[in-house]
C-alpha cells in the first residue's frame, strides 16, 4: 500500500448510528486516481450510508474524511459537488417534468451576461442546451432528440444517461455512482457500463456500488467489500472469482491476502 | 459453490448481434383521444383557455349584453383581487403545498395599511410600504413553518390563517374605516380603484396591476433558476435537495413573495371596496384556490403555468356575470363553479396518466 499514490477520497474510522442502529462502525475508504472502486457488499451491510457520508448526504458522528490528502467535512451534499465530487443517486434525483437541460444544470445554472441575467437574473438558457448537447454526444447519448423535452418522456436508460452525463459534465475530482444498472435492461446497462468505462478513460476516479457481480467484475479495478457496517477487505477481480467475492460479502468466507488488491 | 465465474458471466455475449442503439423514439400512431391527451400534457394551458372561449362565446349567444365594453370591464374589475390572491396561491401550490391564510393575510394588511394613515398620521407611502414588510414577515412565518418545524403546509396555514385573521380583529378594533375617511387622508391607498377609459371600456390599474403581476411572475418562474427550483421542488422534493437546491431557502422565498403579493392585493383591495372593512372578503381564500385549480395547476405541485390561474379567475368571473347576465338564480353560480373545479381536477388527474 505504500507505494500507492495519495488516494483521491480516503475515509478512516468512520461512524455513524441512527439511534441504536450503526449503520457505520469504524469504517475505512480509499479511492486512488483514475481507478474504478466497486463497492459490494449485503443488502444492510451499510454501504449507501458509507456513500452518503463520503458525499456530503449525511453527517458522520466520528471519523474523517481526506479529499486529495487534506481533511474535508461536508455538511451538504452541496458542500461535496463544490468539492469536485458529483454522486448519482440510485433514486436518480431528477425531475421529472423539466426538460432535460433544465435538469443537468438544476442547482448551477447559467444566467445570462449583463442586465438581464445580473439584475434580472434571467437564465441563458440557449448557453445551457448547448453544453448539455455537447455533454450528451461526447457520451454517445444524442439518441436523445430534443433537448428541451421532459425528462419523464425518457426510458429508464435515457434517465441513467442524462443522470451519469450531469455527473460527467461537472464532476471534476470524483464521480459515485449508486446502483446505476439496477433498475435497467441488458442493452440498457451495457450502454451505461461503456458510459462508466469511457468516464474512467478521461481520468476520472468513480465509485460503483452495485450489486450486480458481473458488472463489478467486468469494470472495477478493485473491489471493496463491506460487511457489517465496514470494509471487509478490498480484492482484486482479477484475482478473485465472483463466488469468493460473494462468500466475503455474506461472512461464509474470511478474508484471504492471496486475493487481495495491492 | 464450486462452479466458476466464467460459465455465467458471458450472457451479454449473445447481445452482440442485437441492435445497438439504446432506445429510438417511435412515433406510434395514436387515437384522437390520446392526442388530446398529449398536446394538453405539452400544454396544460389549453384547457382554461378552450373553456373561456366556449363560455365567452355561450354566454354571448345567451345574454346579448354580455359582450359590452361596459360588461366585460366589469368582469375584468371583479376579478382582479382574487386574481392577485390566485397569483400568490398559485406560487404556493406550485411547490405541493397550499396557503389557506392569504385572504386573511390580505385583509389584516388592508386594515394596518389603513390604521397606520389614518389613525396614527404615518405618510401613506410609509404605510403601504409597512404594509408590504409585514406581508412578506407572514410569508417568512409560514415559510418557517413549513421547513424548519416541518409542518405540512396546509397546516401550518389552517393555523396562521387563524392568527391573522384575530390579528386583523384586534388591530381593527372590528371597525370600518369609511370611504369618506380614506377620500380625505390617504387617497392613495385607493389608488388602483382609479378608472381609465380604454377604447370605451372602464378598466381600473388594479386590472393592470393583476396582469402584470401574473406576467413578472411568468417571467420569474420560467426565466429565472429560482423559477424552475420552485417547480423542481414540487416535482420531487427529495430529488431537488440531492441536485443541489437548497429547497428550505427556495421553499421560504416562495411563501414571502407570496406574502408579498398577497400585500399588494391589500392595497388594491382598498381601491376596489372603498373602504376597509375587517370582515370583507371572507370567501376569497376558496376563490383563490378555485382560480388555481380551473387555470390548470396541478395541486400535487410541479406541474401548470402561472398564466392558468389567470384565466382561471376570468373563467370564475365570466360565468357568474354570464348566469347573472341570463337572469338565473346565484345558487346556480356556485353550482357552476363547483362542476368546474371538479372536471379541471378530473381532466388533471387523465392528462398526468400519459404513459411516455
Amino acid at each position: 500500500m505504500s507505494a500507492r499514490p495519495t488516494p483521491v477520497l480516503s475515509a478512516r474510522n468512520l461512524v455513524k448510528r441512527y439511534g441504536r442502529v450503526t449503520a457505520i462502525n469504524e469504517a475505512d475508504f480509499d479511492l486512488y486516481p483514475g481507478e474504478i472502486l466497486a463497492v459490494i457488499g449485503d443488502n444492510g451491510a451499510g454501504k449507501s450510508s458509507l456513500i452518503k457520508a463520503v458525499s456530503g448526504a449525511v453527517v458522520p458522528d466520528e471519523g474523517e474524511v481526506k479529499l486529495n490528502g487534506e481533511p474535508i467535512r461536508f455538511n451538504s451534499p452541496i458542500e461535496a459537488r463544490e468539492a469536485g465530487i458529483e454522486t448519482v443517486y440510485q433514486q436518480l434525483a431528477l425531475s421529472p417534468a423539466l426538460s432535460i437541460a433544465d435538469n443537468m444544470f438544476l442547482g448551477r445554472e447559467i444566467r445570462k451576461k449583463g442586465f438581464l441575467g445580473k439584475y434580472l437574473r434571467m437564465l441563458d438558457r440557449p448557453a445551457m442546451e448547448k453544453i448539455a448537447r455537447e455533454k450528451l454526444s461526447e457520451l454517445g447519448l444524442m439518441t436523445i432528440q430534443n433537448i428541451s423535452q421532459a425528462v419523464e418522456t425518457l426510458s429508464g436508460g435515457q434517465r441513467q444517461g442524462v443522470a451519469v452525463a450531469r455527473a460527467a459534465a461537472f464532476g471534476s475530482k470524483v464521480i459515485i455512482l449508486d446502483e446505476p444498472t439496477a433498475a435497467l435492461g441488458v442493452k440498457e446497462s451495457r450502454k451505461v457500463l461503456e458510459l462508466i468505462q469511457d468516464v474512467r478513460s478521461r481520468g476520472m476516479p468513480i465509485v460503483l456500488i452495485s450489486h450486480n457481480m458481473p458488472h463489478v467484475f467486468e469494470v472495477a479495478d478493485r473491489i471493496h467489500i463491506h460487511r457489517l457496517g465496514r470494509r471487509l477487505c478490498v480484492i482484486d477481480p482479477k484475482k478473485a472469482s465472483m463466488n469468493d467475492a460473494v462468500a466475503l460479502m455474506t461472512g461464509a468466507k474470511q478474508p484471504d491476502p492471496a486475493l487481495e488488491a495491492a | 459453490m464450486s462452479q466458476t465465474s466464467g460459465k455465467g458471466s458471458d450472457y451479454e455475449s449473445s447481445l452482440k448481434d442485437s441492435d445497438s442503439s439504446v432506445a429510438v423514439f417511435t412515433q406510434k400512431a395514436k387515437s384522437p383521444l390520446g392526442f388530446a391527451q398529449h398536446f394538453l400534457h405539452g400544454n396544460p394551458t389549453m384547457v382554461p383557455v378552450i373553456v373561456l372561449l366556449l363560455s365567452i362565446i355561450v354566454f354571448g349567444i345567451i345574454s346579448p349584453n354580455f359582450f359590452s365594453p361596459f360588461n366585460l370591464s366589469l368582469i375584468m374589475q371583479q376579478v382582479a383581487i382574487v386574481g392577485i390572491l390566485a397569483a400568490a396561491q398559485s406560487l404556493v401550490i406550485l411547490t405541493a403545498g397550499i396557503d389557506l391564510s392569504v385572504a386573511a393575510v390580505m385583509v389584516m394588511i388592508s386594515v394596518i395599511m389603513g390604521r397606520l394613515s389614518v389613525e396614527f398620521g404615518l405618510p401613506v407611502p410609509i404605510a403601504i410600504g409597512f404594509g408590504l414588510v409585514c406581508g412578506c414577515a407572514t410569508g417568512f412565518l409560514n415559510g418557517l413553518l413549513v421547513t424548519k418545524v416541518k409542518l405540512p403546509p396546509f397546516i401550518t396555514t389552517l393555523g396562521t390563517w387563524n392568527i391573522f385573521l384575530a390579528l386583523n380583529y384586534y388591530l381593527s378594533g372590528r371597525e370600518t374605516i369609511r370611504s369618506q375617511t380614506l377620500d380625505a387622508e390617504a387617497p392613495l391607498l385607493k389608488l388602483f380603484g382609479e378608472r381609465f377609459n380604454l377604447g370605451g371600456a372602464v378598466l381600473t390599474w388594479g386590472v393592470v396591476l393583476m396582469i402584470v403581476i401574473f406576467f413578472a411572475l411568468w417571467f420569474v418562474l420560467n426565466r429565472t433558476a429560482f423559477g424552475r427550483h420552485v417547480y423542481a421542488i414540487g416535482d420531487d422534493k427529495e430529488a431537488a435537495e440531492l441536485s443541489g437546491i437548497r429547497t428550505d431557502r427556495t421553499l421560504v422565498g416562495v411563501y414571502m413573495l407570496s406574502g408579498f403579493i398577497v400585500a399588494i392585493a391589500a392595497w388594491a383591495s382598498i381601491g376596489r371596496v372603498g373602504s376597509i372593512s375587517p370582515t370583507s372578503f371572507f370567501e376569497a381564500n376558496l376563490e383563490s384556490i378555485t382560480a388555481v385549480v380551473i387555470g390548470g395547476i396541478s395541486l400535487f405541485g410541479g406541474r401548470g403555468s402561472i398564466l392558468g390561474p389567470l384565466i382561471g379567475a376570468i373563467i370564475v368571473g365570466v360565468f357568474n356575470s354570464g348566469l347573472r347576465l341570463a337572469g338565473v338564480d346565484v345558487l346556480w353560480q356556485l353550482f357552476a363553479t363547483g362542476w368546474l373545479i371538479i372536471i379541471a381536477v378530473a381532466i388533471d388527474q387523465w392528462i398526468r396518466k400519459i404513459s411516455a
